[in-house]
């Protein structure tokens, strides 16, 4: 029997990365919070790979935690390997990522939602939204109570009629062994949101006992590690090792004669899957020539011995799977501990939400993460500390917070998911930031802490710390611009050493900081006045000396693209009256609602000449919408 | 520009000014036959509103007088399937300035706007009829003189030039695609670029630029001719020579607004390129002596001139005024044309075509000896040659794609440097990103804020 429990200002639904994020910034805004989770087991449970950040992703993470955000101290604390990719590239796509503890990633992080003020953890499946006048005003669960709120955040993740594959065997299924969410797909479509199907999934957990490591190649840690949160000071852990392994020939073999038992190539699957994260038998089928694929064997955690084995998700039925995995070498033994599976989900099409998050129909009601389309803790996250701040900026009546593709990655994925509709989960790669430059991971503090600040998550002690670094860095560039270096012999004798040439004539700091060949480190020795500072700073400093001259670049380029995102479009313009817009182009504006003539643009669907017509209609009427 | 949205009726003269045989007045819009209805007079008493779509009506204009200003032919196009999209409505007048500016105030006095530059061409963009290079490839058929200079510009309509850019766009996606695959997948095998490819794809696609660039300056002179002056003095073959270039290659539009008598000049097509001919004779035949033409107004003349054909009587000895001249013209394009060799022996003919230098012909216009040669020689000093004209096809000829073009080899030329200076391949990548930003503006596949703008600015009055 439904009964009348207790009231929240915010009920987040999932306590995934999504929900973990969102409910905790709400509650560090100081709103009354609940947060509901399946089953309590399953709080910022990793169910796919056990590692954190990437190329785009770790610049996710680090803009969480310049946010203010949880997940870049979580992974700090719960690490057991970690790495700087491509540090062979630019500052640019630099991007970490680490192994986590499994378990220990999720303790911790369930350890600080417990003792997060105002902040209420429950088990407990929502199953029904209360909205009322298009605003959200509860939210119902399978026991029968109803919580009242004034905001929520779903974030529901895989669990929304979650449908496990593997061959044949098909049942109805959460991640993990989780149990599926079977009650407020149908609440949410009452709502008025359409649903879609995506699909992902999983490789095989493998006992390391049955692996035979050294058949493989060792893939170490860094020696020094460089932590996510800006306010880690340093990780000093004894790493874990993975290793590298290809598929062969005979992998293949089985895989092309046991295809008729996909449920991918039968159809029974028809949720869409990422095409940056195919099961084995899909690189295998498109990828035909290839005749090896790489795999990663990744741990699970300090006190277990499961294996993850990456780039070997499948959902071919177990049996085949075994097999398949046994023909690589340093698996021939194998000993399965979880099968790999494909998981099929609801979600909804982001399309209906504003940049904050919001729905565009029903006030107050938020979502983040997978139920959005896309995939990926790091997205999730970033997604639901987007949703918690705007939940919080919305019961505080304030102003909302939108980040835009020039100030941050998070900015790129939101307005990338609102505006494409995208028909396959949306995973974040540094391609998709058109100001890569600008937003590296090293700045994330610098673009973002300002922000986190003015929304309440940046303590006193955070900011005070922050505006120090920032003026450090720019009294060492100031320093640097104006220190000129003469071409004495020493000087010299210091240059040629480094491979490059030496001076003629005297060179300021910075100039000669420009040189690809030349870093900072280096130049100690002809800088006597070099002050002491902190490896951020001096990370910082280098940076932006050496590559001042692209970032002006695209410096110029955000002010061209910010002018079109400042020409706002009133909400309540009605498109079937603009005389020249295609169908096409009416039909997915009145869906998407655009805020700006920049956002209009880069609806998919919306071509340049429904953009020219837009636009001299905004400037034909602007007295029309001045009161707007 | 500032109408697209209005669905009043507009209106223009889209023949070009001058006295053609006929005059069009076009206009476009929702009321079109509405406005039409207010001037057409059918003798079957029938309204232009009952007339079908794509048909032509005989019929009369009246003026808000109620007085016949012309007889004329109607044709009615409606909507969708016209140039702009919407209703269309053309009558053709007896051409003259007089006539066709009286129609052209009759449909203004009956409800008709008079259009800006641009605004069909700008219509028919906006209703989604054509794309943005293609809406440029019209204003270059509307500015063509020739008809070579036409085809030229359908070329670019049917998208000979649009293939051009998908070349280098492509060529520039398949770089930019394996730099980022490498760089957003760090550990897997994904081949990477390497400096040598990419130095020889930037290249590559350099010399394409180039060659597009090197067409644009082709290009210039296949759409707004060359300017061509005959001199020489009286009675060497100036006028004859002009008419039988006249005679054998007219051009398609030879209306030039503001003819008078005294210059003679036309628009001749050779090869495909159009030589805007000045023949300085016109001006002495009706003032009749030589004197009074005066030093200055031929200066004046060969000084705006690009090419001067410079014609000599091979059988009269060389005057004091031929010296003067010859010497209006140092720095300037010429060729000199020794006429009349049929007046003189075969043998002195052969000394003197041995002796020629490159820009000296023998002629005879009156037994058609060296006509071919002189074309040869005209196309040669215009654009270098006859088979640059149709080497450089597709033609560069918009303002705005030539200096987006430059842009983008700039964006090239700076990757290059940060190449060779050791840049990472992800730096390399933001200028290769902004080259291929460039590129989408000329095709329209990117927006920025004043293209659109700019570019119908550009249209001439009345397509």
């Amino acid at each position: 029997m439904a009964y009348q429990a207790e009231s929240y200002e915010t009920i987040v639904i999932g306590a995934g990365h999504a929900g973990c994020e969102a409910a905790l910034a709400t509650a560090r805004k100081g709103h009354k919070t609940l947060l509901l989770a399946i089953n309590l087991d399953s709080v910022a449970m990793m169910p796919c790979n056990p590692s954190i950040g990437g190329t785009g992703k770790g610049h996710l993470v680090r803009e969480i935690d310049a946010l203010g955000g949880e997940m870049g101290k979580n992974i700090d604390a719960t690490m057991i390997q970690c790495k700087m990719l491509n540090t062979g590239k630019g500052p640019a796509v630099h991007s970490l990522r680490a192994q986590a503890d499994k378990k220990a990633y999720q303790f911790r992080m369930k350890e600080v939602i417990e003792n997060t003020p105002n902040l209420t953890l429950r088990q407990q499946e929502a199953t029904k939204l209360i909205i009322e006048d298009r605003h959200i005003r509860g939210v119902q669960v399978r026991t029968g109570a109803i919580y009242a709120c004034e905001t929520c955040v779903v974030c529901t993740g895989t669990y929304l009629n979650g449908k496990i594959f593997m061959g044949e065997v098909q049942y109805d299924g959460g991640p993990n062994g989780m149990f599926p969410a079977q009650f407020l797909s149908d609440s949410l479509r009452e709502a008025g949101f359409d649903l879609q199907r995506f699909k992902t999934g999983t490789p095989a957990r493998v006992d390391e006992k049955t692996l035979d490591y050294s058949k493989m190649k060792v893939q170490k840690g860094d020696d020094e590690i460089t932590p996510f949160s800006f306010e880690t000071e340093a990780i000093d852990i004894d790493q874990i090792d993975c290793y590298l392994t290809y598929t062969n020939e005979a992998t293949h073999k089985i895989i092309r004669d046991n295809l008729e038992r996909s449920p991918l190539v039968t159809g029974d699957v028809v949720g869409v899957g990422p095409r940056y994260c195919p099961s084995i038998e899909t690189k295998v089928m498109r990828f035909a020539d290839k005749d090896h694929h790489q795999m990663f064997m990744e741990p699970e955690g300090l006190h277990t011995r499961e294996v993850y084995v990456q780039g070997m998700s499948s959902c071919l039925p177990e049996e085949v799977q075994i097999a398949l995995y046994r023909t690589v070498p340093g698996m021939e033994h194998v000993q399965f501990m979880r099968s790999a599976y494909a998981i099929e989900y609801d979600c909804i099409h982001p399309t209906a939400l504003k940049a904050t998050l919001e729905s565009k129909d029903i006030h107050g009601l938020f979502f983040a993460g997978q139920i959005n389309g896309t995939s990926g803790y790091e997205e999730a996250g970033a997604q639901g500390i987007v949703a918690g701040i705007n939940a919080g900026l919305y019961l505080e009546k304030a102003e909302p917070m939108i980040l835009d593709r020039s100030q941050a990655y998070i900015g790129v994925l939101i307005d990338d998911i609102i505006n494409e509709d995208a028909n396959e989960p949306y995973r974040m790669m540094t391609s998709r930031a058109e100001y890569r430059l600008l937003l590296r991971q090293d700045n994330a503090d610098l673009r973002l802490t300002p922000i986190g600040r003015r929304v309440g998550l940046i303590s006193d002690e955070r900011y005070t710390h922050f505006l120090e670094k920032k003026a450090a860095i720019e009294k060492e560039k100031e320093r640097l611009r104006t220190t000129t270096v003469s071409p004495t012999d020493t000087v010299n004798d210091v240059l040629k050493e480094m491979g490059t040439t030496p001076l003629s004539s005297g060179m300021p700091m910075a100039q000669l900081l420009k040189r690809p060949e030349i870093a900072y480190e280096s130049l100690k020795p002809i800088d006597s006045k070099r002050p002491e500072l902190s490896k951020q700073v001096k990370e910082e400093v280098e940076i932006q000396l050496k590559y001042e001259g692209y970032i002006q670049k695209q410096d110029r380029q955000v002010v061209q693209f910010k002018k079109l995102e400042e020409k706002r479009i009133p909400e309540g313009i009605d498109y079937t009256d603009i005389q020249g817009l295609r169908l096409e182009a009416i039909e997915k504006l009145k869906s998407v609602r655009p805020m700006s003539i920049g956002q209009a643009s880069r609806i998919s669907g919306v071509n340049p000449a429904d953009i020219a017509v837009l636009h001299v209609y905004l400037e034909n009427h602007r007295e029309l919408f001045k009161n707007d | 520009m500032n109408n697209v949205l209005n669905d009043d009726v507009i209106a223009a003269i889209s023949t070009p000014v001058g006295t053609g045989g006929i005059g069009i007045v076009r206009m476009s819009g929702a009321d079109a036959l509405k406005v039409a209805d207010r001037v057409f007079v059918s003798p079957s008493g029938k309204t232009a509103a009952s007339f079908a779509s794509h048909t032509v009506h005989y019929g009369h204009v009246v003026g808000k007088d109620g007085k016949i200003i012309d007889e004329v032919m109607l044709t009615v196009m409606r909507a969708p399937k016209t140039y702009t999209r919407e209703d269309i409505v053309e009558i053709n007048c007896h051409g003259g300035n007089v006539v066709v500016g009286m129609v052209l105030q009759a449909v203004i006095d009956a409800g008709a706007r008079l259009a800006d530059p641009g605004e069909f061409t700008q219509r028919a963009f906006v209703n989604g009829r054509i794309d943005l290079s293609q809406a440029e490839a019209v204003m270059d058929v509307i500015d063509a003189k020739t008809e070579a200079g036409v085809s030229y510009s359908l070329n670019q309509l049917s998208g000979g030039l649009s293939k051009k850019y998908q070349g280098i766009d492509e060529e520039l996606l398949h770089l930019l695609t394996y730099i980022d695959a490498a760089l957003d997948y760090p550990e897997y095998d994904v081949e990477e670029v390497t400096e040598k490819e990419l130095d020889q794809d930037i290249h590559h696609m350099m010399d394409e630029i180039d060659t597009l660039l090197q067409s644009a300056k082709v290009g210039k002179v296949v759409r707004d001719g060359i300017d061509t002056v005959i001199l020489g003095e009286p009675n060497v073959g100036k006028s004859s020579l002009m008419n039988k270039l006249l005679r054998e290659d007219k051009a398609l539009v030879t209306n030039i607004p503001g003819t008078t008598r005294d210059t003679i000049e036309d628009y001749i097509n050779i090869g495909g390129v159009p030589f805007h001919i000045i023949d300085t004779a016109g001006i002495r035949e009706t003032d009749d002596v030589i004197e009074k033409m005066g030093v200055e107004r031929a200066k004046q003349m060969v000084s705006q001139a690009e090419l001067v054909l410079y014609i000599e009587d091979v059988s009269r000895e060389t005057s004091e005024d031929d010296k003067q001249w010859r010497s209006l013209l140092a720095g300037k394009k010429v060729l000199h044309i020794y006429n009349k060799v049929d007046l003189i022996d075969k043998s002195d003919q052969e000394t003197m075509k041995d002796r020629l230098d490159t820009n000296q012909i023998v002629l005879s216009v009156k037994n058609e000896e060296g006509l071919q040669a002189l074309k040869q020689k005209m196309v040669e000093l215009a654009v270098g040659s006859e088979s640059a004209v149709r080497k450089a096809d597709p033609i560069v000829s918009n303002v705005r794609h030539i200096s987006l073009l430059k842009q983008v080899r700039r964006n090239l030329e700076n990757a290059l440097e940060s190449m060779t200076i050791g840049m990472s391949v992800d730096i390399i990548a933001i200028d290769l990103k902004d080259a291929l930003d460039n590129l989408r503006k000329i095709t329209g596949q990117s927006l920025g804020d004043d293209i659109i703008d700019q570019i119908f600015a550009q249209f001439c009055l009345g397509k």
